[in-house]
């Protein structure tokens, strides 16, 4: 695969997903302990969103770093735009805020433990045709 | 390899009258936290923020500096200034 080819996959995961998650490793085995956060947050907040892995080949994390311009991973899209990683998912879960912009509610448990994905709310999986 | 200092002084004087905190999270080097107060972060949304932050350090976040976590905001929003209300 072309670098190319990875960047056009990478703008076409972000424009056809809706909820858009890159990170490293999948929401079912988070390789970093801001990705595992960062889909927990998402699956406690029960939206579907696709994930995709950016560790099978080191250009992905380049071309992301170049269509978004934001340098570290996870990075979260919402209808194609950049919301942000870990720290402002956690800052915008807090406040209610990103229940908000998913358009969902807060759970009403919402001190839920964000430590692991829960693996019973499967996430939409959009396949890896980049490795 | 970066210390705190060093980074704290680097994000103050590339945001003009910025204010910066900044903690090695694992006491590594590699992990740190920054909490950055300016006035130039008004009217910014948090992504922009957040961007202006990481823009000091370029290439070697996600490098040299494994991870950045940032916190921004402005002078007016910071909670320690909540006594003067």
């Amino acid at each position: 695969m072309t670098n190319e080819e990875i960047r056009a996959f990478i703008e076409r995961a972000i424009a056809e997903n809706e909820v858009m998650l890159f990170m490293k490793g999948t929401p079912t085995e988070p390789r970093c302990g801001f990705s595992a956060r960062s889909a927990s947050m998402l699956n406690t907040l029960s939206v579907q969103y696709a994930a995709l892995d950016i560790l099978p080949d080191p250009r992905i994390k380049q071309e992301l770093i170049e269509v978004s311009g934001w340098p570290t991973t996870p990075q979260l899209f919402v209808k194609g735009e950049l919301i942000g990683g870990c720290d402002i998912m956690t800052e915008m879960y807090e406040s209610g805020e990103l229940a908000q912009t998913l358009g969902v509610e807060m759970p009403a448990d919402e001190q839920a433990d964000l430590g692991q994905p829960d693996p019973t709310q499967g996430p939409i999986s959009l396949e890896n045709r980049l490795g | 390899m970066p210390s705190t200092e060093e980074l704290q002084q680097r994000i103050e004087s590339a945001i003009p009258g910025a204010r910066a905190e900044v903690e090695d999270l694992t006491g590594g080097g590699d992990h740190f936290r920054a909490e950055v107060v300016a006035e130039q972060f008004a009217g910014l949304s948090r992504i922009e923020q957040h961007k202006l932050v990481y823009a000091v350090f370029g290439q070697e976040v996600g490098h040299e500096i494994h991870a950045l976590s940032i916190a921004t905001s402005t002078p007016d929003l910071n909670p320690t200034s909540e006594a003067t209300r």
